[in-house]
């Protein structure tokens, strides 16, 4: 098999700083070639590398890019714009905002057709319907002439591969293409991807942070950190037998499994949802006249048992997140109970409600958003304290609250003094958890929380609640759409879509025995890693 | 010698104190004392910084008025006669007030600028340029200019060897560029200096029309421009503030509300509005003489209207600005985490919302600043500005311009005035765009 | 789409409504309508039976506000304020003052200040757009940065410098173009020459900046990125994705200023002699001459709110995600 593209002893440096270390691999012509790392390892600098898009700031101090063995680096910036989109092609993360708003995606593909094969009106229109129909979008005449907004997540990264395909490029590079979707889209979109590579003989460097994912995708794989290529294999040895200690510690954090606990006593029922209805009214019209409901949860029950914790699973838009804001009375309810230490929240005003909102707190997603940037981390924490009258009121004995609370989450005690910006995601992560255990709450709720985080900091902070949750008996109902750690965290899942719930139980029956055809899809469409056992890792 | 403040006078003095006392609040904020130290890394900005000081320093030292007691005439009586308010300002320039002239004359000149009848010493009527009376007629600019300067040299360099000495105690740690504010400083030193030494002999700047001395009146008219820049943006702020954050957070019939009384003043021409504005407070003026007691007083109260009135008139595109971003701040997840812990609104706007606020607050002072400097001189133009008696570069401007078809041209109160607001206002937009790129978080990568 | 402009347009009421109460008490403030019409007739041989006549005559006569001596809702309707309100609506400006036809002044007027105003705008857009576009092209060079402090400095110069300095050099010592004055038809070009020259001059350190920023920041999103994957050239992704991106944003601050086109510039008028809208509310606010003054202030709003529903509906046509 020739080979497509040769990166050789390729390092990079913004000033004096070396930011890529002598990256050196190969790309053989048909084969999928992962590029693995957690965030800030160099994998999209070395894709930007290869199509030449760096910013100014960094200069390569060494090293070639050779593809079917001319240089890249050596072409002037006009041959240059001559490969990229012809001869190598690249699809990015967020379909969102990767394709011009105000253009329709026909109007995008047939732009790469016209200026690199030189393509008119009909021939070009007619390339595009064929491309979308190679990409499996559906209606493929009719589409040409929408516009992005008008496309779901799913539908418009079709449109960006089919705009990598349309000129036939030897080589595709997909920078972590299914991050931002759905579990059963991202199976879809590999699929589509696996099947183009047959057809077409495509060579495609997939960059990803997701270990399940590689196993399913690739021939080869290469491990990066920090700049540098730690390790390099074919896929079946790269899983079966690692070498670096590194790719081991990632490998083993991907695949957490609970730890066989303790059995716990049935605990008395500590929140009770009964029939929750959200509806949200779509007004339109001269009167704002009520035309219908976005129905974002529609009859839900759960309940969650003190001490445990309650998964809650679903795609984007299943209404997951609307039910942990209905339970904090942060959205208003239509219809149903929320039954907390057996009193109806619903019924209470915002006064009788504020003894409860010490009980229930919640930890969200996005650490970057989370914390007050203008705040430092010792008053973040103390906010809570202070509205909700827990603990001293007198300044010196929060403060020390406040570090022991640090210490409880892994963190150290003079952090207090700093601000937010000063913190990694991970740490973010914690200090919203130390916010939130501050008032000393019976339930919290844990909105996504390990989503945005890379793999291995994910694992320690999902050890992290565990630890809590076994010294101080909290409660976590556990919004996530990410089933494969469903297991490590949760004794009960839910699993819901469209803002009902279609299968709820232990963990054990819904994940080995599910019975309802969408959480069978879902569990089919997750990727996983080839071995199951832990102790291969270590 | 009787201290009388002017209203004016006793906002500038309180605007100051706030300052104080705002930035010593802030330097207890280590994040907030590193932004100020990292605008301050720029050259530019520390260049800017200390020209707006200087003007500054002009603007208080006018600010300070006092009646001092003139030698009585009558010797029965008891009571102590006091002459005129003047200033600080004042007292240095009194030598300029005093030396009036007949009419224009060209900076450095000796003589009138325009001819006049004479009849000299044999009778004859002619035409022939009059000496100026308070020109001295020696011949030793250059050697005046020579001790003004190294003067100028002197008294810099002091201030800069105090300034370092005082840096030295702390170690010199800092890396801000102080070099360039010492060269900035000694340039403004020296050649203040030798306008103010050579001002005993000559009329730097030339005189206007009656005689004034140009210089005098340039820098008289910085109390002006700075106030009307400075204190309208003290009267817009809490207003612009205040509606824009209700406007954004509680939403509902409050937002319409404001939004309603935004839309219905800004729809209005801002010139019609200020000037509908200034003319009822004429005729207010005018049906109450009891309220001043002299022609200061007089145009200084006017000047206060002013300022009130274009506070009034210019909040609305601040609190478009702020309605917005708190919006956009409401729906950020640490307001979302400050509501589940049940703390009040009112809490909320205080910690979440403002601090985020700040960085479009501080832009839209400095930015506003230079524009209401520039919009005094066309508003004194149209005759809604500042009392014709005051002050201001915009009167110096208009009544220049009246008499620009003269020939040859005068042109030296137009250009100095000019001169004066352009260094003012491109100090402030300098100073400004290097606040914003250092504020601005879209900046931050 | 038709909806949404009637929607619009009965939103407008009110906010007229509350114009012209602000410019009522205001103006009422300073004047009673006694000393209006002694300044107008002059106040040595006026006597009351002509004040009387003179405020019949522009209705001046009902009280402000409140009418006691009316039954019923009269009370309230048989009004100043209610009245001229009334007139204001449907566009009767009534005479002025000092007797001229208000409304025929205003169209005689609107052609001057539209010669000044049109071509300073188009021009200035041009000018602005195209240098904003070379700068962004040329980010982070030497050009850049110097064109940046030029921007800045002509941004700190006072207007009245530019039109001061360009009458004395333009007209007074080279003597290509009259100071001031005007001409109707073709003779108006050498009068309109040099004020539309120095308000496009004088605006673009501001706008030039402005359109940049809005540019740059078009620059770094994510779809300028896929555009360049794509192998287009540097100029074409400027000119085919940022241009068309940009618009949007340029859209909401350039349109809205298009219907106040028509009242012209108050200070460009004044200087250069021209008969326009601007000059003659100058004119009138000198001489307090409270009808005129409504009668702008009432035009000028509603030119503005045409301006505002003018955006929402360019906003329609640009932008594919926004609909009505």
């Amino acid at each position: 098999m020739n080979s497509i593209l040769n990166v050789e002893n390729l390092s990079l440096t913004i000033g004096k700083d070396e930011i890529l270390k002598n990256i050196s691999f190969e790309i053989k012509q048909g084969e999928i070639f992962a590029l693995v790392g957690e965030s800030g390892s160099g994998k999209s600098l070395t894709s930007l590398a290869i199509m030449r898009l760096l910013p100014d700031v960094i200069s390569v101090s060494c090293g070639d890019i050779k593809l079917k063995k001319k240089s890249l680096f050596a072409l002037p910036e006009y041959e240059m714009q001559k490969v990229r989109g012809k001869s190598i092609a690249m699809i990015f993360q967020e379909p969102m905002s990767a394709l011009n708003p105000v253009m329709t995606v026909g109007a995008q593909v047939a732009e790469v057709l016209k200026i690199h094969l030189g393509l008119r009106n009909d021939a070009v229109k007619m390339k595009v319907v064929s491309l979308f129909k190679e990409v499996a979008l559906k209606d493929p005449e009719e589409r040409y002439n929408w516009y992005p907004h008008q496309l779901s997540g799913g539908q418009k990264q079709r449109v960006m591969i089919a705009i990598a395909l349309a000129c036939e490029p030897d080589l595709l590079i997909a920078d972590e293409p299914t991050t931002a979707l759905d579990v059963t889209i991202q199976a879809q979109i590999l699929e589509l991807l696996k099947k183009i590579r047959e057809d077409r003989k495509l060579s495609i460097l997939f960059i990803t942070h997701d270990m399940a994912v590689v196993s399913q995708m690739a021939d080869r794989v290469a491990v990066m950190k920090e700049g540098e290529i730690l390790e390099q294999a074919v896929c079946k040895e790269f899983f079966s037998n690692p070498q670096h200690p590194y790719t081991q510690s990632l490998l083993r954090d991907a695949m957490e499994k609970k730890e066989d606990s303790k059995i716990k006593e049935e605990g008395e029922k500590l929140l009770e949802v009964e029939d929750l209805k959200v509806h949200f009214p779509i007004k339109k019209g001269f009167f704002q006249r009520t035309a219908g409901y976005v129905k974002a949860v529609d009859g839900v029950t759960l309940s969650i048992p003190r001490g445990k914790t309650l998964a809650l699973v679903g795609e984007s838009g299943s209404g997951k997140s609307t039910i942990g804001q209905a339970i904090l009375s942060l959205v208003h309810m239509t219809q149903g109970s929320i039954k907390f230490e057996n009193k109806n929240l619903a019924t209470l005003s915002e006064r009788a409600l504020k003894p409860y909102r010490r009980k229930i707190q919640i930890v969200f997603q996005d650490p970057y958003s989370a914390l007050n940037p203008r705040m430092t981390i010792g008053n973040i924490i103390r906010e809570g304290m202070v509205s909700l009258g827990v603990g001293s009121k007198e300044r010196a004995a929060q403060d020390e609250h406040i570090k022991e609370l640090l210490l409880k989450v892994d963190l150290e005690a003079e952090h207090a003094r700093r601000y937010p910006h000063e913190f990694s995601g991970g740490q973010r992560q914690r200090i919203g958890i130390a916010r939130a255990l501050a008032v000393e709450p019976e339930l919290i709720i844990c909105d996504e929380p390990t989503s945005a985080l890379d793999v291995s900091v994910r694992s320690q902070v999902l050890k992290l609640l565990r630890k809590l949750q076994e010294e101080s008996g909290v409660s976590y109902l556990f919004i996530t759409h990410d089933l494969s750690i469903v297991p490590t965290i949760a004794d009960e899942v839910a699993v819901m879509k469209e803002g009902k719930i279609v299968e709820q139980g232990s963990v054990e029956e819904v994940m080995e025995n599910p019975q309802e055809e969408y959480t069978k899809t879902l569990l089919a469409a997750a990727p996983k890693l080839p071995n199951k056992n832990k102790e291969a890792y270590t | 010698m009787i201290l009388t403040l002017l209203w004016t006078d006793i906002m500038v003095w309180i605007l100051l104190f706030t300052i104080v006392v705002w930035s010593w609040v802030v330097s207890g904020s280590p994040q907030v004392k590193k932004q100020w130290h990292t605008i301050f890394k720029s050259s530019i900005a520390m260049a800017s910084a200390t020209v707006l000081l200087f003007y500054l320093l002009f603007t208080l030292l006018d600010s300070v008025h006092f009646r001092l007691a003139t030698p009585s005439t009558d010797t029965k009586s008891q009571q102590v006669q006091y002459g005129e308010m003047t200033s600080l300002l004042d007292l240095l320039f009194s030598h300029n007030i005093k030396n009036t002239e007949r009419t224009y004359s060209a900076p450095f000149a000796t003589h009138e600028y325009a001819k006049s009848i004479v009849v000299d010493a044999n009778g004859v009527t002619k035409q022939a340029y009059l000496p100026l009376k308070h020109v001295s007629n020696n011949n030793d600019l250059l050697q005046k200019s020579m001790f003004a300067i190294f003067m100028g040299i002197v008294m810099g360099g002091s201030l800069i060897f105090l300034h370092m000495v005082w840096r030295k105690k702390r170690g010199f740690k800092s890396e801000l560029p102080w070099r360039t504010a010492y060269l900035t400083l000694l340039f403004l030193t020296v050649i203040f200096t030798w306008f103010y030494m050579l001002s005993y002999h000559y009329h730097v700047l030339g005189t206007d029309k009656v005689g004034g001395d140009v210089l005098y009146h340039s820098l008289k008219s910085i109390r002006t421009g700075v106030l009307i820049g400075v204190l309208t943006t003290l009267i817009m702020l809490p207003v612009a503030i205040i509606l824009g954050v209700s406007a954004g957070l509680f939403g509902g019939w409050v937002d319409d509300v404001i939004q309603y009384l935004y839309t219905t003043l800004s729809s209005i021409p801002g010139v019609l509005l200020i000037a509908a504005g200034v003319l009822s407070m004429q005729v207010m003026m005018d049906n109450n003489p009891t309220w001043f007691e002299t022609t200061l007083e007089r145009s200084d109260l006017r000047l206060l209207f002013l300022i009130l009135i274009l506070g009034i008139t210019s909040w609305t595109g601040l609190c478009r600005l702020l309605r917005a971003e708190t919006l956009k701040i409401s729906q950020i997840e640490f307001v979302t985490a400050a509501k589940a812990f049940g703390v009040g609104k009112f809490t909320i706007i205080r910690r979440h919302i403002i601090p985020n606020l700040m960085h479009i607050i501080l832009i839209s002072i400095v930015l506003d600043f230079s524009g209401l400097v520039l919009a005094e001189a066309v508003l004194s133009y149209v005759g809604v500005g500042v009392d014709p008696t005051m002050h201001s570069w915009g009167n110096m401007i208009n009544q220049a311009r009246l008499e620009m078809a003269r020939e040859p041209m005068v042109w030296w109160s137009l250009f100095s005035a000019f001169v004066f607001m352009f260094i003012l206002v491109l100090a402030a937009n300098l100073l400004s765009d290097r606040i914003q790129i250092v504020l601005d978080p879209r900046n931050k990568s | 789409m038709f909806g949404y402009i009637i929607k619009r347009l009965l939103y407008a009421i009110p906010i007229l409504i509350g114009v012209n109460l602000i410019t009522f008490i205001l103006f009422f403030m300073v004047n009673s309508p006694e000393d209006m019409a002694r300044a107008q007739l002059g106040a040595k041989q006026v006597t009351p039976q002509m004040i009387q006549a003179w405020k019949e005559q522009r209705g001046y006569e009902k009280p402000l506000f409140i009418n006691d001596k009316a039954t019923g809702i009269s009370k309230a309707t048989d009004t100043l304020f209610v009245q001229e309100s009334l007139k204001l609506f449907s566009f009767n400006f009534g005479i002025s003052d000092s007797n001229r036809d208000i409304g025929s002044d205003i169209k005689e007027r609107m052609g001057p200040s539209l010669a000044i105003a049109l071509p300073t705008f188009l021009i200035a857009l041009i000018t602005n757009i195209s240098l904003a576009l070379l700068l962004v092209l040329f980010r982070g060079s030497a050009l850049d940065t110097s064109m940046m402090i030029v921007a800045v400095m002509i941004m700190s110069i006072s207007g009245l410098f530019y039109i001061i300095a360009g009458q004395v050099l333009f007209s007074k010592m080279w003597h290509w173009v009259p100071i001031s004055g005007y001409e109707s038809g073709w003779g108006a070009v050498k009068f309109t020459v040099l004020p539309v020259m120095i308000g496009v001059f004088a605006g673009i350190g501001a706008g030039v900046r402005w359109y940049r920023s809005i540019f740059l920041e078009q620059i770094n999103q994510d779809y300028v990125r896929t555009a360049r994957a794509k192998g287009l050239s540097e100029l074409k992704v400027l000119f085919g994705h940022v241009l068309r991106n940009g618009m949007l944003p340029i859209l909401t601050g350039v349109v809205v200023v298009i219907p106040t086109l028509f009242m012209g510039s108050l200070i460009m008028e004044s200087f250069f002699g021209i008969p326009g809208l601007g000059s003659y509310t100058i004119d009138a606010i000198n001489s307090q001459d409270f009808a005129i003054v409504k009668a702008m202030v009432f035009l000028g709003s509603v030119l503005y709110i045409i301006g505002l529903i003018l955006t929402d509906i360019s906003y329609t046509l640009f932008d594919p995600r926004v609909k009505l």
